[in-house]
C-alpha cells in the first residue's frame, strides 16, 4: 500500500527562463530536475536533510543579495531562477577549486567532469597550499575513514545520529579548516559507541568512507568498477526484508549497498545485512 | 538513544564543579552510583542538552580544561554522546581538551592593539613564557580596545579569577604569570582585577544631553537604587501604559534599526515575533561583541548594567515572551559579574521574575557565557550555542521571527539596540527620531579612544574632532574586521551615508589608523582572524579564508597580479556563496584596503 499524501499545491517558477511547475515546498533542486537541469552536488543525499555546506549547487534567485544553495532553498512561486548565470559559475568554479586544492576528489564520483566543466584550475593556489592530507584510520576490519578526501558534507555525521541510526558514534569536532570528523577524543572506532551499519559509508559522497574490501582493493590496482555487476536480492538474516544490492567482481562480493528508494530502509542496513556476507 | 561511554572517571575536583551546576544525580540513571533500588526502574533522563556550555564552562573555570573523564560525567548527566559534547568542546576557544596550566594569559593581537604596539607585548611575553600554546596565547579582540594593547589573564579555581592587563606595558609582563593580589571580589562568581573605572573608556563622561551613556561613569552600578534615582524604570512603566501593540508601535515610528550591523528595523522584527501563533516566544541578547574593534555593548553592561535589565524587560513585554537568554562572550568577565548582581538584585526586587511592577507582567533572564567563538554572535549561530550544539550559522529562512531558539518565535537585539528602547519610550518616538543616538568605538591613533555617542548625521571628521587624533591619519577602518577603509573623513555617519561611501557603520567601529601602522601586517591580521574564527560549515569561507590568508602573505612578500585576481575571486565567492554574514563580509576590509590604499601597488 502506498501512503498518499496530502495534496499539494502547485507553483510556477522559472528556471532560466522555462517555468516549471512543481508541488508547494519542493526545493529549487527539485524544480531544476523537472525542468532537465543538471547542478552538481556534493553534500546533498537522497535520503538527508539538505545540510548545504558544500554551496557547489548555488544558482542566482533573482533579487536575492547572495546565491542561494538550490539543494535546501525553497522554490516559491514566481521565483526566478537563473542555474547557469556568469556569477553562480564563477562561485561554482571557485567553490570546485577551493575544495579540489584542500581535498583529495580523486574517489569522487563526477568530481573530474565538473572541474572540466567549469574550468576550474586547483593549481593556482599555489603547491604549498594547505591541505587537510593525513594518513588514513584503519582502526577495524569492516571501513576505513580516509579523512584526506573528507569535504565535510556532515552526512555521514547525519546517517549516524539523529537522522537515520540514532547511534551518534561521530560528531565534528573542531573549528574552521581543522573541522574533522572525530569520535570523542578521537578514540579508535572500536572503542566508540559504532555499531558498523555502515550507513555513513553508504552516505558518504568522495570515498572518504568506504569499505575495507574497497581501500585493500584500491590499495592494489585491482577495483575495477567496469568489471563489476550489480545485483539487487532481499537479506536472508531476518523477516524485516531489507534489499541488498551486491557488488560482485570476479566472482566475488566486493562491497553491499542499499537501493536509497526502497521505501522501508531508505538505502540502510545493519550490520548483518551490509557486512555479514562471509557465508556466501 | 544508547549511549556508549569508554569509562574514563572525573576527578572529584571535576565531579564536584559539575554537581554544583545541576545538583547531584538523582540516580544511576543519570550518571549517579548504582544502587540496588535503580535495578528496579527504567528512567529517562531529561533532556538538558542546553546545560552543555556552562557544564564545560563550570569544569574549565574549576579546573582550567576539560578532561575525558569529566566530559563523560558530562554526557551521563545531560543524557548526551560523547561523540556531540566533544565536537562543542573544541569548537570553543577558550576550552581546552588537552592537559594545561589553570593560568592561561590571552594576549589581544587584533587590530586596535596591533595598531597600539601589541606586537612588542606579544614578543616580550613569548621572551618571558616561551612559545604559545599551553601558558599563554594569542587571542582574538578582546573588546579593550580603547586601552590597548590588551591581555587577560583566565585562572581556574573556586572562583576563578579574571585579571585584565591593560595597558599591557613591559612591566605588568613580568607579573602576568602570577596570581593578583587578594582582595574583597564582591563579584558573585568570578572575581575580576585589574580593571579600571567605567569611565575611563567614555570621554564623554557627565556631558548634558546624552542618552545612552547618560548614567555611565555617573551612577553606581551596582545599585538599582542609584539606576531608579537616575530616570531608571521609567521606561518600563511608560511600557506598561502603552500596552505590548503601543510598544511595538512606538519602536516602529522611531525608526530603530538593529546595532549589531544589519541594520533590521527592531519593529518589524518584534511586530513579526509578537504575531506568531507558535508559543513560547523567546527573548535574545546578543551580547557575543566580537567585531575586532568593538566595545560599546562592555560599556553599557559594566557601566549601566540595569538599562539592559529593564530594556530586555520591555522588549519581552512586547514580544510575548516569557524567558529572556543574555549571551556575553567568554572574554568579558567584568560585563558577566556586574550582569548577575543586576539580574539576581532586580529579581529580588520583583522587577523579574512573576508579576512584575504588580503588571502581571512573567518574565526572567538567563545569563549565558560564550567561550571564545566569534561566530556565536551571528543570530542564528547564537541559538545553537545557547541550545548546546556547536555554534554554527543557521540556513535562512526559516527566520528567527519564525523558527530561532529552541524552534521557537524568537526576537534576537544587540544590546546597544535593546538600550535604546528606553529613551524612545521615555521621550517619544517623535523626539528620539529627531536626535538618535548611536554609540562609536574609536581606538587606534586617537588621543582620547572610548564610546562616543553622538547623533545621526555626524560626519566622521567632526568624531575623530572630539576624540582628537595622533600622527598622521592615513584610514579609517570602519566597522570592524568585517568593515571596510575610508579615507574621506566627510562622510557622514549614518548607514545610508556609509553605504553610499561603500562602507558599512557595522558595529560602529572607528579605528584610526596612522602611517605608523604597517597596512600589510593588518590585513594579515584581520585575514587570520577570518580564518581562525570561521566555524567550517561551509566550504567558501572554511577554505576560502585561508587561501585568502595565504595569498595576503605572498602578496606581502611580491606583488602578484595573478595573485590580485585570486584574491578578488575567492573574495567575490566567499560573499556570494557563504552561508554567513562571516564569510559574506570577510573580504571586505581587504577589498577595500586594495581598491582605495592601494596597499598592494
Amino acid at each position: 500500500m502506498i501512503p498518499l499524501q496530502p495534496p499539494r499545491r502547485l507553483i510556477d517558477v522559472e528556471i532560466d527562463g522555462e517555468t516549471v511547475r512543481v508541488p508547494e515546498g519542493s526545493t529549487i533542486l527539485d524544480a531544476c530536475a523537472v525542468a532537465g537541469k543538471d547542478i552538481p552536488t556534493l553534500c546533498y543525499g537522497d535520503t538527508l536533510t539538505p545540510k548545504n555546506a558544500c554551496r557547489v549547487c548555488v544558482v542566482e534567485v533573482e533579487g536575492a543579495r547572495t546565491l542561494a544553495p538550490a539543494c535546501s532553498r525553497k522554490a516559491e512561486k514566481g521565483m526566478k531562477v537563473g542555474t547557469d548565470t556568469e556569477r553562480a559559475r564563477q562561485s561554482r568554479k571557485v567553490v570546485l577549486e577551493l575544495l579540489a586544492s584542500s581535498v583529495d576528489l580523486s574517489t569522487t564520483p563526477r568530481a573530474a567532469e565538473w572541474t572540466k566543466e567549469y574550468d576550474a584550475d586547483p593549481a593556482r593556489f599555489g603547491d604549498d597550499a594547505a591541505t587537510v592530507e593525513q594518513p588514513a584510520k584503519v582502526d577495524n576490519e569492516l571501513y576505513v575513514r580516509d579523512y584526506s578526501k573528507c569535504i565535510m558534507c556532515y552526512k555521514c555525521v547525519d546517517a549516524c545520529g539523529d537522522q537515520w541510526q540514532n547511534t551518534f558514534a561521530i560528531g565534528v569536532a573542531g573549528r574552521g579548516f581543522d573541522t574533522t570528523i572525530s569520535t570523542e577524543f578521537d578514540a579508535p572506532l572500536t572503542d566508540s559507541a559504532c555499531v558498523y551499519c555502515g550507513n555513513c559509508v553508504e552516505v558518504c559522497p568522495t570515498g572518504a568512507l568506504s569499505f575495507k574490501s574497497e581501500f585493500d582493493m584500491r590499495a592494489e590496482g585491482t577495483w575495477d568498477e567496469s568489471k563489476q555487476t550489480e545485483t539487487t536480492t532481499i537479506c536472508s538474516y531476518c523477516g524485516v526484508g531489507c534489499n541488498l544490492t551486491l557488488h560482485v567482481q570476479d566472482n566475488k562480493i566486493v562491497k553491499v549497498t542499499s537501493p536509497h528508494d526502497n521505501p522501508v530502509t531508505k538505502g540502510n542496513l545493519c550490520v548483518k545485512g551490509r557486512f555479514g556476507y562471509g557465508y556466501v | 538513544m544508547d549511549l556508549r561511554f569508554r569509562g574514563a572517571e572525573p576527578s572529584e575536583e571535576e565531579r564536584a564543579a559539575i554537581d554544583a551546576l545541576l545538583g547531584p544525580p538523582a540516580s544511576a540513571w543519570d550518571g549517579g552510583a548504582r544502587t540496588e533500588q535503580d535495578l528496579r526502574f527504567a528512567a529517562r533522563a531529561e533532556a538538558a542538552r542546553d546545560q552543555l556550555l556552562p557544564a564545560l564552562h563550570a569544569v574549565n573555570d574549576r579546573v582550567g580544561w576539560i578532561s575525558e573523564g569529566a566530559l563523560e560525567y558530562i554526557c551521563r548527566r545531560l543524557t548526551i554522546p560523547p561523540a556531540e559534547a566533544y565536537g562543542v568542546a573544541t569548537f570553543y576557544a577558550l576550552f581546552s581538551v588537552q592537559p594545561r596550566p589553570k593560568r592561561v594569559l590571552h594576549v589581544c593581537t587584533d587590530l586596535a592593539c596591533q595598531a597600539k604596539g601589541a606586537e612588542s607585548v606579544r614578543r616580550r611575553v613569548e621572551d618571558h613564557f616561551g612559545p604559545a600554546g599551553t601558558s599563554w596565547q594569542e587571542s582574538p579582540c578582546l573588546g579593550m580596545c580603547e586601552r590597548a594593547p590588551a591581555a587577560l589573564a583566565l585562572e581556574a579555581g573556586t572562583p576563578p579569577v579574571a585579571q585584565v592587563y591593560a595597558p599591557a606595558t613591559p612591566e605588568t609582563i613580568t607579573t602576568m604569570a602570577e596570581a593578583p593580589p587578594n582582595s574583597n571580589g564582591s563579584t558573585p562568581s568570578v572575581k575580576v582585577t585589574g580593571e579600571t573605572p567605567e569611565r575611563a573608556a567614555v570621554p564623554q563622561t557627565g556631558q548634558d544631553g546624552l542618552l545612552l551613556l547618560r548614567r555611565i561613569g555617573t551612577v553606581d552600578p551596582a545599585s538599582l537604587d542609584d539606576y531608579r534615582a537616575a530616570g531608571g524604570y521609567t521606561a518600563l512603566r511608560r511600557a506598561f501604559e502603552l500596552g505590548p501593540a503601543g510598544v511595538i508601535r512606538e519602536v516602529l515610528e522611531s525608526g530603530l534599526v538593529g546595532r549589531g550591523g544589519a541594520a533590521f528595523p527592531t519593529g518589524r522584527k518584534w511586530d513579526a515575533t509578537a504575531r506568531q501563533p507558535d508559543h513560547p516566544h523567546y527573548l535574545v541578547c546578543n551580547a557575543d561583541e566580537s567585531e575586532p574593534g568593538t566595545f560599546k555593548d562592555r560599556v553599557i553592561m559594566e557601566g549601566d548594567p540595569y538599562a539592559l535589565v529593564e530594556a530586555m524587560t520591555i522588549a519581552a513585554y512586547a514580544t510575548g515572551c516569557a524567558k529572556g537568554y543574555l549571551y556575553i562572550r567568554g572574554e568579558y568577565p567584568r560585563a558577566v559579574a556586574r550582569l548577575q548582581h543586576a539580574i539576581a538584585t532586580a529579581r529580588a526586587r520583583g522587577l523579574l521574575g512573576d508579576d512584575i511592577l504588580g503588571k502581571g507582567l512573567s518574565f526572567d533572564i538567563e545569563l549565558r557565557r560564550g567561550a571564545g567563538a566569534y561566530i556565536c554572535g551571528e543570530e542564528t549561530a547564537i541559538f545553537n550555542s545557547i541550545e548546546g550544539q556547536r555554534g554554527e550559522p543557521r540556513s535562512k529562512p526559516p527566520f528567527p521571527v519564525e523558527k530561532g531558539l529552541f524552534g521557537k518565535p524568537t526576537v534576537v537585539n544587540n544590546v546597544e539596540t535593546l538600550v535604546n528602547v528606553l529613551p524612545i519610550l521615555e521621550r517619544g518616538a517623535q523626539a528620539y527620531a529627531a536626535a538618535e543616538p548611536k554609540l562609536f568605538c574609536v581606538s587606534g591613533a586617537v588621543e582620547r579612544p572610548g564610546v562616543y555617542e553622538l547623533t545621526f548625521g555626524a560626519t566622521l571628521r567632526e568624531l575623530l574632532d572630539l576624540s582628537g587624533t595622533t600622527g598622521t591619519t592615513r584610514a579609517v577602518l570602519l566597522g570592524g574586521a568585517a568593515g571596510a577603509f575610508v579615507t574621506d573623513l566627510d562622510i557622514p555617519l549614518t548607514f545610508e551615508g556609509t553605504r553610499a561611501a561603500g562602507a558599512t557603520l557595522g558595529s560602529g567601529v572607528v579605528l584610526v589608523i596612522d602611517d605608523g601602522v604597517d597596512l600589510k601586517s593588518l590585513l594579515l591580521r584581520i585575514a587570520e582572524f577570518f580564518r581562525d574564527e570561521s566555524c567550517g560549515q561551509c566550504v567558501p569561507c572554511r577554505v576560502g579564508t585561508v587561501r585568502q590568508e595565504e595569498a595576503l602573505h605572498r602578496l606581502s612578500r611580491r606583488v602578484d597580479d595573478d595573485d590580485l585576481v585570486l584574491l578578488r575571486e575567492v573574495g567575490q565567492t566567499m560573499r556570494d556563496a557563504s552561508i554567513c554574514g562571516l564569510g559574506q563580509t570577510a573580504w571586505n576590509a581587504v577589498e577595500s584596503a586594495i581598491d582605495r590604499l592601494g596597499v598592494f601597488r
